[in-house]
């Protein structure tokens, strides 16, 4: 059974990903810089989170894997997430 | 559902081929049936060593007062005794040893996905157990923290939590590599034509307890280096006068410890579930029920840790929360049970010893698991919390449940694993020793649990010497049934074992006993209309 | 009865789930310590403020820039087997094995600034200042470090497939080992990408 990724990214996908990355790095820099309270956690938190989905999508390849990968990405970081809810009943209610 | 039977070597993999010869054949084997033997007998050695640190309990709860040694060797016993039972022979459990030898098999596959990768993890385990061990026998003396490790007395104390910890830690990370080849094995390596909802019900628990496996055992694996971190470094996240929270630690061991139970469970209830069909003839009621419900508990187990802690502080919010998430995932077991006396109603029963086990099994989890409830409940929390009522109840569950499921195991595969029989007799005398021994043992500490015995304490009010009494012959009575056990599967001098003495319909009864090295002569495959259990 | 041919050993597909399985657990080891985080975080917000500005924004976004370079490369060095172009390869996981370095300098200075000033877990400095600013830098050390442990096994790994992409034996036939080295440096990438702005950034 030959490698299953018969599919071959460009390298032009590639320097388009990174630049994407390394302008929404300066972005999350900048957005910082503006003291927005609990919103600039959420918006620094929410434009990584878009970084790590683009790096797991083009530079893992999860694009290009079965669903059955993509299932198993959102499937961990629910149960993580949900974790974080539920801790979070004992330490913001006390 | 079929596979040719041809004539090998009567020994089959037992046999040495290939290039070694002797232990180092043993020792650098990546099949998965020696890997999983391997792993029988040294879990069998850590199993009586962690029965006697038990008896040595019993004996010394026999009467108040000190009777054979003080209130520090007794912390010191119950700490190792826990962490031998927990991280070196249950959690490994039923997954290390039928995952390993039986998994593979029953979904019609050669072998694991990474052979080498599964030896890897039996050294890690082997290592782990040593360092945990040689916790007793360094310098600052063994643990005396319990197998729990609460800060901020497992920061404090003198004793060597560094090694016992960090052998936990390295157990963990045999524990995530075998679940990871089990999840890549089921994915990758079934039968032509053996969907998922084909495969027999063994793999789908050893499946999701895989996940458990890989998903909660980091966790833990950090928190046991932060344990380390605190120690050396001081970096006090459990630390209130560096400005930590000691219930984070027990969040944090929780998260990982409760879906813990699931993975010693899980199993258990997957091997009583290929052992009723057999002994009953009929096809397993509500098969997707069952493989769903074990998803299920996988998955609703993740979210009630916290149960743990009802009285350690943390709000009341979650509190009821955790009390709430807690009594749903008493469902999907409670689906198992019912499926499961649901096949038996008017199947062919006979009550061979797998399934007097497996009766044992059912009797007890059950008791395990209705006083589970007691304890989820917050109101009887807080009664029975820290007391040897909850003492009862794992024990219940665990031994009763998960050891149960692990002697009909055994006594369902032993055949296959070493082509021979054993005695019928000496089993059922066995399980009469077991399980009055083990009722005598444990219900009395319900009894003295909810009159106010508190646990893992060395001394004890007059009022519950009668119960400890009680106990420990229960102890002694356990202690000569597992002794018989273990004589009648050693002995060895049984018939000769066909490939199929107990009429099974899956994979494994198809190829003689013991197996091949490659399991199967030709590889079988699932047709359209094929099913796991076709009985009549 | 049905016959059935034996199953070719390689599966490519088994590895790489293999590894992404793994990276789960390595996401969930980094997983206990961002909960830490988020606890103190919440308790502390104040004193992780002040305490953040002891950390050198300019070297954690120069890191940021040099480790998301080094996932552009490796993946790229994935192309250029695929199209049979093995030299092109070894010269992009040069790059890749190059940043890691610059990494690994930049943190050797900024470590070695905070220690040298007395800044570090169980330090008589640290044990005089407030709750929150202690939270805040055991958990930047704790971080970090385990990051830098998790970045030096993905350069040795990465270093061990450059050789065999050198030597051929990584080829387009066969370069499951170069992608799954490649996930685990992604792994690595991933990481740093939540740790940057929740310790440099939020001052």
């Amino acid at each position: 059974m030959l490698s299953e990724t018969t599919h071959v990214t460009p390298y032009r996908t590639y320097m388009v990903v990174l630049i994407t990355l390394l302008v929404l790095t300066s972005l999350t820099i900048t957005v910082t810089w503006i003291d927005l309270s609990a919103f600039t956690v959420l918006s620094a938190l929410l434009i990584a989170s878009f970084k790590a989905g683009i790096v797991m999508k083009y530079f893992m390849h999860l694009k290009f894997e079965s669903s059955l990968f993509k299932i198993l990405v959102i499937m961990v970081l629910s149960i993580y997430i949900l974790v974080i809810i539920l801790l979070f009943f004992d330490y913001l209610f006390r | 559902m079929t596979a040719e039977i041809s004539s090998h070597p009567e020994r089959g993999y037992l046999e040495n081929t290939g290039k070694r010869k002797g232990l180092m054949a043993w020792l650098t084997t990546t099949d998965h049936k020696r890997i999983g033997l391997m792993y029988l007998y040294a879990m069998m050695v850590f199993f009586l060593v962690g029965v006697v640190l038990g008896e040595l309990m019993r004996l010394e709860l026999f009467n108040p007062g000190q009777q054979f040694y003080g209130p520090q060797a007794y912390n010191g016993i119950f700490t190792i005794h826990g962490i031998i039972m927990i991280f070196t022979v249950v959690i490994p459990g039923l997954a290390v040893v039928y995952g390993n030898f039986v998994m593979p098999i029953l979904i019609g596959a050669k072998d694991v996905a990474f052979p080498k990768l599964n030896l890897l993890s039996f050294y890690l385990y082997i290592l782990g157990a040593a360092i945990a061990v040689s916790s007793q026998f360094m310098g600052s003396g063994p643990p005396d923290t319990g197998w729990t490790f609460y800060a901020p007395y497992s920061i404090q104390s003198q004793t060597n939590v560094v090694a016992a910890v960090f052998g936990a830690f390295v157990l963990g990370f045999s524990s995530i590599l075998t679940g990871l080849n089990f999840i890549v094995t089921i994915h990758r390596l079934r039968a032509p034509g053996m969907t998922f909802f084909k495969m027999p019900l063994f793999p789908w628990s050893i499946y999701a307890t895989a996940w458990v496996q890989v998903l909660a055992t980091p966790i833990v694996g950090i928190t046991l280096l932060m344990i380390i971190a605190e120690r050396w470094f001081k970096i006090g996240f459990f630390d209130p006068s560096l400005g930590g929270d000691p219930i984070l630690y027990q969040h944090l061991f929780w998260i990982y410890s409760h879906p813990a139970v699931y993975i010693m469970i899980l199993p258990a209830m997957g091997v009583v579930t290929e052992i009723i069909p057999t002994f009953c003839q009929r096809r397993v009621f509500g098969y997707k029920a069952i493989a769903m419900s074990s998803l299920a508990i996988a998955g609703v187990g993740y979210f009630v840790w916290a149960h743990h802690m009802f009285t350690s502080g943390m709000s009341v919010t979650a509190q009821w929360v955790f009390s709430l998430l807690t009594f749903l995932v008493a469902v999907p077991s409670a689906i198992k049970v019912f499926n499961w006396v649901t096949t038996m109603y008017k199947g062919a029963i006979d009550i061979k010893p797998p399934f007097l086990f497996t009766l044992g099994f059912i009797f007890l989890f059950m008791i395990g698991g209705l006083t589970g409830l007691v304890q989820g409940a917050l109101a009887t929390n807080i009664h029975v919390h820290d007391t040897s009522f909850v003492v009862a109840h794992f024990h219940y569950i665990i031994f009763g449940g998960v050891g149960f499921a692990f002697f009909a195991g055994l006594h369902y595969w032993y055949p296959k694993m070493f082509g021979r029989m054993y005695n019928d007799t000496l089993a059922y005398v066995a399980f009469g020793f077991l399980f009055i021994g083990f009722n005598l043992l444990y219900f009395p500490q319900f009894i003295i649990g909810m009159m106010g015995m508190p646990r893992r304490y060395f001394d004890y009010l007059p009022q519950f010497t009668l119960g400890h009494q009680l106990s420990t012959i229960g102890g002694g009575i356990l202690f000569i049934g597992l002794i018989v056990m273990l004589v009648n599967l050693f002995s060895r001098k049984g018939a000769k074992a066909a490939s199929n003495p107990w009429g099974g319909r899956t994979f494994e009864w198809t190829i003689p006993s013991p197996p091949p090295v490659e399991n199967f002569d030709i590889m079988p495959e699932m047709g359209k209309d094929d099913e796991p259990y076709d009985y009549e | 009865m049905i016959m059935s041919r034996d199953m070719e050993h390689r599966d490519d597909i088994g590895s790489r789930l293999g590894m992404w399985v793994f990276i789960f657990t390595e996401l969930l080891l980094f997983g206990g310590l961002f909960l830490v985080y988020a606890v103190m975080r919440s308790k502390y917000s104040f004193e992780f403020h002040q305490a953040a500005l002891h950390l050198n924004t300019f070297i954690g976004a120069l890191n940021t820039v040099v480790l998301l370079i080094s996932s552009a490369t490796v993946a790229i060095s994935i192309t250029a087997v695929q199209k049979g172009n093995n030299k092109l390869a070894v010269r992009f996981l040069l790059i890749t094995l190059i940043c890691a370095g610059i990494f690994l300098i930049n943190k050797y200075f900024e470590w070695g600034h905070k220690i040298r000033i007395g800044l570090y877990p169980g330090s008589d400095l640290m044990l005089t200042l407030n709750h929150g600013s202690v939270m805040f830098f055991s958990l930047y050390f704790f971080m970090t470090g385990l990051h830098m442990l998790h970045l030096i096994i993905g350069a040795v790994l990465l270093t061990v497939v450059t050789i065999k992409v050198q030597r051929l034996s990584i080829n387009r036939d066969s370069y499951v080992l170069l992608e799954n080295g490649g996930l685990y440096w992604h792994l690595v990438d991933l990481i740093w990408i939540f740790l940057f702005p929740l310790l440099y950034l939020i001052t």
